[in-house]
């Protein structure tokens, strides 16, 4: 795989500085609706998240998870409180503006993966170039890289109804990466694999976090998918109510019988 | 996006639903050629109108004899003979603004030339008669001014007429025998086609009204006048100069009525150019109508692709399209299919046209600019009703889009 080229421009441009957090939110909220009916689905949230870090974020549903996935995205602007993604503040951009920053600095992994049906894996992959206005020949050229580095190299011709779900979610991975983009957002991405494609699908984010350095933010409740994650945050009625490594938030036996089914990784550089 | 990629989209995306695309474009099909083939008709009509109009000659008036009433009953226009010859010259030499006047008298006959022989009009005028129905002589000459007050022996035969008595040709120089009466053909007039009313001009003879009057009918009066004034616009001051010449020449007192009728050939053409203008503004609008039909066609397939796609757009949205590119996406779809129906509708409406021409013998033409119309028209029609399904696309907010079930 020669996946190191091309991750080596995503690095230098996702980490600017020395100390600058990757996503650093302060006093975030989102409130829907206005007046008696208002909802107050966050309530002020605070998190920094590194560069290369790999985060799950937990909590039950109405928690707020979803909710601050999408601010997170830029999919949504907050209530009030600012957010700086790559030491860009976001908070206030208009549509358009956030559409560029997803365009080039987040990408987006699904549970339903989202591929558009009766469409190759090569154009799937080509989709955010296409936004982006990158050439033809460099589109294919990188769609193809990125499917070789997913190990999907002899698949770029299939529609997704010829690929398993496994791979499905590889391709959403690989378009995911196409303009890359430093921070991946992945929401519920097993929710809809079988546990040996979860594993493959996880051991892929593990492998783009340790080497290639891209810092993947996974929406989660299933405590044996946060087990490969490095650090926990978990939601409660809009507040951010625990935040640790990995290593204290998941059950020892729930981690070893998780990442013993994983295939051998090289160590982190 | 550049349009190359979004044209590709739309392809891919009418590809998708062949049959559901094809049914779309059917209102913009029938909309257009509906549009192309009543403007080739609408045009070939008014071209027929305005033919006609030109082959009557110039600017023309005609004064033909009042009607006789004796003891109550009428014997209808025409039956008076109170035109006399020399009203012509009055007309001619003091009417401001007259081109030309010329006589103009009739009557029918066996024509004979050697064993051929032929029933055709026999009109008697002067030569100012070419000049008042712009009528030029292909073969030969016109008769003169002289041979006119001469009462020659001389004709002009019409094409039809030339063609059937002498087949071969060698017309001018031949006699013609007509009651009796040899003339010697001095030319042929150049083919003039149908009157208005459907009459073969060219089934004629000319000879000078003097010698129609004086060996072949009798008669002392004469049936029309011609008369054609300098420009259109002078043609009614010369109806109305005309009128008081011949009311003073035929010492009519205030009370009595005309007993001559002057009809102004020109207004009546007008009226069914103007008829035949109003009858294609009609089938335009019906044209129109389809057009609008057919938008409606495509407004409503746009909203259901736009309702079926929600969760692409967003998935579009998330991975950078901006609310331009979404609409423009939709936008290029709709005119995409809104095009694509035009120009089978063009190709139709030519076809249409075409084929009423050949099986209905109906005048048709079919203009460039009515092509570019019905093209012009489909791509308008692909962006008003393409315009507000791709503008509710692109108003989705992408969350709630990628959640769309």
């Amino acid at each position: 795989m020669t996946d190191g080229a091309l991750a080596r421009g995503r690095a230098t441009e996702a980490a600017p500085s020395t100390r600058e957090p990757l996503i650093d939110v302060r006093d975030m909220t989102k409130v829907y609706g206005e007046g008696d009916t208002a909802v107050r689905a966050l309530r002020g949230v605070s998190l920094r998240v590194q560069a290369d870090e790999f985060v799950a974020i937990m909590g039950p549903s109405g928690s707020g998870k979803s909710t601050f996935m999408h601010l997170l995205g830029c999919l949504d602007r907050p209530t009030s409180g600012s957010y700086r993604l790559a030491g860009q503040e976001v908070s206030r951009l208009s549509r358009d503006e956030l559409a560029a920053v997803r365009n080039r600095r987040i990408g987006f992994v699904f549970q339903s993966f989202n591929l558009l049906a009766r469409t190759t894996a090569q154009e799937n992959v080509e989709l955010p170039l296409l936004y982006a206005g990158v050439p033809r020949d460099l589109r294919v050229q990188r769609a193809r890289a990125l499917l070789q580095q997913v190990g999907l190299g002899d698949r770029l011709g299939h529609r997704p109804s010829e690929l398993s779900g496994g791979q499905q979610q590889r391709v959403a991975i690989a378009r995911a990466l196409a303009n890359g983009a430093p921070l991946l957002m992945a929401d519920e991405p097993t929710g809809n694999l079988d546990s040996a494609s979860s594993a493959e699908i996880m051991t892929l984010f593990r492998e783009l976090n340790r080497r290639d350095g891209i810092t993947v933010v996974l929406v989660t409740h299933d405590v044996s998918v946060a087990a490969w994650s490095n650090r926990v945050v978990t939601f409660r009625d809009g507040l951010i109510i625990d935040d640790r490594p990995s290593a204290e938030a998941v059950p020892r036996r729930v981690r070893e019988s998780m990442l013993g089914t994983a295939p051998a990784l090289e160590a982190r550089p | 996006m550049s349009i190359v990629n979004l044209l590709r989209i739309a392809w891919q995306a009418l590809r998708r639903n062949i049959t559901r695309s094809i049914l779309t474009m059917l209102g913009i099909i029938i909309g257009v050629g509906a549009v192309i083939t009543s403007m080739a008709i609408g045009a070939g009509a008014q071209a027929a109108v305005l033919a006609q109009i030109e082959s009557l000659g110039a600017n023309l008036v005609v004064v033909i004899p009042g009607a006789i009433t004796s003891g109550g009953v009428s014997l209808g226009t025409g039956s008076r003979t109170t035109l006399k010859l020399p009203d012509v010259d009055a007309i001619a030499s003091t009417v401001p603004d007259v081109a030309g006047a010329a006589p103009y008298s009739q009557t029918s006959a066996q024509v004979v030339a050697g064993g051929m022989n032929w029933y055709t009009v026999i009109g008697g005028t002067t030569p100012s008669y070419t000049g008042v129905r712009s009528w030029s002589v292909a073969q030969g000459r016109f008769f003169t001014s002289a041979e006119v007050d001469q009462a020659a022996k001389v004709a002009v035969l019409g094409n039809t007429v030339q063609q059937n008595l002498f087949p071969e040709g060698g017309a001018v120089g031949s006699i013609v025998i007509i009651k009796n009466v040899p003339f010697r053909v001095v030319g042929v007039l150049a083919p003039k086609g149908q009157s208005g009313f459907g009459r073969d001009q060219d089934d004629t003879v000319m000879v000078p009204i003097t010698t129609l009057l004086d060996r072949l009918t009798g008669q002392t009066w004469v049936q029309n006048f011609f008369v054609s004034a300098v420009t259109p616009e002078a043609v009614p001051a010369v109806v109305d100069a005309t009128e008081r010449l011949l009311r003073l020449r035929h010492h009519l007192t205030v009370a009595q009525p005309d007993d001559f009728t002057i009809r102004n050939i020109a207004d009546v053409q007008q009226v069914r150019l103007a008829t035949s203008q109003t009858q294609a503004l009609l089938l335009a609008g019906i044209a129109v109508v389809s057009l609008v039909v057919g938008g409606i066609g495509i407004m409503n397939i746009m909203l259901v692709s736009v309702t079926e796609r929600t969760r692409e757009i967003g998935l579009r949205m998330a991975v950078g399209a901006r609310g331009r590119d979404i609409l423009l996406q939709f936008l290029v779809e709709a005119l995409t299919l809104a095009c694509l129906g035009g120009l089978i509708g063009i190709a139709i409406g030519v076809g249409t046209a075409q084929g009423s021409s050949a099986l209905g013998h109906w005048p048709v033409i079919v203009s460039p600019f009515s092509i570019l119309l019905g093209f012009l028209s489909s791509l308008l029609v692909g962006v008003v009703f393409g315009f507000y399904p791709a503008q509710r696309a692109a108003a989705l907010d992408p969350i709630v889009a990628l959640r769309y079930e």
